[in-house]
């Protein structure tokens, strides 16, 4: 279990078009390494390349040069091995919520009854209960996001891949949000990458923070000055601040040049 | 006072055309060419039971028999060209000029095929009706979201479980779109290849009254015919309705 969860080595990436014609390198001769039970935020400009890596993580795409290893181990056929969750909440409108959370244990094979077992108790954890039979057209954006979160943890993977998940909510909600992750994310001891456009919601939730920039040259890694448990007052936190505009520096493009 | 019969108005005009066509005929009193409504009620009272005994049973049953090829024909092309772009490209341009054809025209084609056998109805109902649902059954499995399938992927999905709890699910509201006009479509097409020879069934009879100058006689199996249209149209919506629960109503 030293291993780390996650390690990029000199990976590169490439989008091939339609026509087999070669793109620019999203991704050249990238390293990085996540430890076992780390929260890793990846911030960057849109078009910069997150959710590429989220790509080559889940093995939707292949890199191709360096190495992905998950676990310490390198893995060709990554898919069903991570646990993803998209921007949007994608879950079915034809399924109940029950039905939605259980759809990677089907997928898995796991009997019926075990897998509704499962899902019920963690509905429970969730603050969901009560919601198992309706349909995800009639719960809030906070809610679905949370079911959409407990379908990621069931893939049973230590690895979460998390995609802007809350930027489509209100600031309100997703402050709860944010504090009800950091609890879940406690209690479950999983390793979680998080993509966001939002600085201080990078600061807020990780231990690091990997910058990415738009001219693609290099991913800067911030490890973030915080203790645990944190509230979100921390964030005025002098030294805090100054990383933060720091950061948001990092990331505005710069007009001179 | 929103909160009347939904069907309020449109059965209100109903019996509003009813009553002008009522007077109309009474006026006119030529019943062999304009039989009034009332007439054409009591011609179905006094035909029931040759009408519902000898009559509807051969009709029904071309259009059972027809509606169950072209849903069967209709899922599978849809399913091949959603699979396979070489079938879409060589099925899809066929499908659409197939219904540039004439059917009306083409249906004696077909008495001299398969002779005055019930097969030569049901293929005119086919013709008729697999348009409507292999369009939309395709276009329904078109409709299945990417980003949900690529999700699937990564939870280690096969292709088996995107086909049957993706792309199925997903087609289903579309595809009963199209079973609702291929209902409705089907009535019209065992009348016509009844029309075209039989000894039997509602298009037959309507037919064999028009030789009689027998007004209301055309017009009964007609009303009984439309019945079982919309009797077909409202069976479909019930099943719609009940597999679809999840849609709110608009
Ligand atoms: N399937 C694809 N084929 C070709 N190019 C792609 C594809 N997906 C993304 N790209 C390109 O790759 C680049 C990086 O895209 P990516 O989605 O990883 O950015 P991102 O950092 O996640 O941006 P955002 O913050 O807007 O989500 C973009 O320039 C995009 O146009
Ligand atoms: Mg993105």
């Amino acid at each position: 279990m030293n291993n780390p969860a996650l390690e990029f080595r000199s990976v590169s990436f490439q989008y091939l078009s339609e026509k087999k014609k070669v793109n620019a390198p999203i991704l050249t001769d990238v390293h990085f390494t996540v430890n076992n039970g780390e929260f890793i935020s990846i911030i960057g400009p849109s078009g910069a390349g997150k959710s590429t890596i989220f790509r080559l993580v889940t093995g939707l795409e292949q890199p191709s040069a360096g190495l992905i290893l998950l676990n310490g181990k390198q893995v060709k056929n990554r898919l069903g091995l991570v646990g993803y969750m998209p921007q949007q909440d994608l879950l079915m409108p034809w399924r109940t919520i029950l039905e939605n959370a259980m759809l990677p244990l089907e997928i898995k094979g796991i009997k019926q009854d075990q897998a509704e077992e499962e899902v019920l108790t963690l509905l429970k954890d969730f603050g969901l209960e009560g919601t198992e039979n309706s349909h995800p057209g009639d719960l809030s954006g906070g809610m679905r996001q949370r079911v959409s979160f407990l379908r990621t943890i069931l893939s049973g993977s230590n690895v979460l891949l998390l995609d802007e998940p809350f930027s489509a909510l209100d600031a309100i909600t997703r402050l709860t949000m944010q504090e009800w992750l950091l609890q879940q994310w406690r209690n479950l001891k999983k390793t979680i990458l998080f993509i966001t456009h939002d600085v201080e919601e990078a600061l807020f939730l990780s231990d690091r923070i990997f910058v990415m920039s738009e001219n693609r040259i290099s991913i800067h890694k911030v490890k973030v000055p915080l203790g645990r448990p944190r509230s979100i007052r921390d964030l005025s936190h002098p030294e805090v601040v100054r990383l933060k505009e720091d950061l948001i520096d990092q990331l505005r493009p710069r007009v001179e040049s | 006072m929103k909160k009347f019969n939904p069907y309020l108005s449109s059965s209100l005009m109903v019996i509003v055309l009813l009553m002008v066509w009522e007077f109309g005929a009474r006026a006119y009193n030529k019943s062999f060419i304009l039989p009034s409504p009332a007439e054409i009620a009591f011609t179905l009272w006094e035909l029931r039971s040759v009408l519902f005994l000898k009559h509807l049973p051969p009709t029904f049953l071309v259009i059972a028999i027809g509606l169950a090829i072209s849903v069967i024909i209709g899922a599978g092309l849809a399913i091949w060209m959603n699979a396979s772009k070489t079938a879409e490209k060589t099925f899809y341009p066929i499908i659409i000029a197939s219904q540039t054809i004439p059917i009306i025209a083409l249906a004696p084609i077909f008495v001299l095929w398969f002779g005055y056998t019930i097969w030569s109805k049901v293929a005119v109902t086919v013709l008729i009706t697999f348009f409507p649902i292999t369009v939309s059954a395709f276009d329904g499995l078109r409709s299945s979201n990417k980003d949900l399938k690529e999700l699937m992927l990564t939870m280690g999905a096969s292709k088996k479980d995107i086909f049957f709890k993706l792309d199925i699910p997903s087609s289903l509201p579309s595809f009963f779109s199209g079973l609702k006009v291929a209902v409705t479509l089907s009535v019209i097409g065992a009348a016509i290849g009844e029309w075209l020879g039989a000894q039997a069934g509602l298009g037959y009879f309507s037919r064999r009254m028009m030789t009689q100058f027998d007004g209301a006689g055309v017009f009964a199996p007609i009303v009984l015919l439309s019945a079982v249209g919309i009797a077909l149209f409202l069976l479909i919506t019930l099943i719609e309705k009940t597999l679809l629960k999840w849609r709110k109503a608009a």
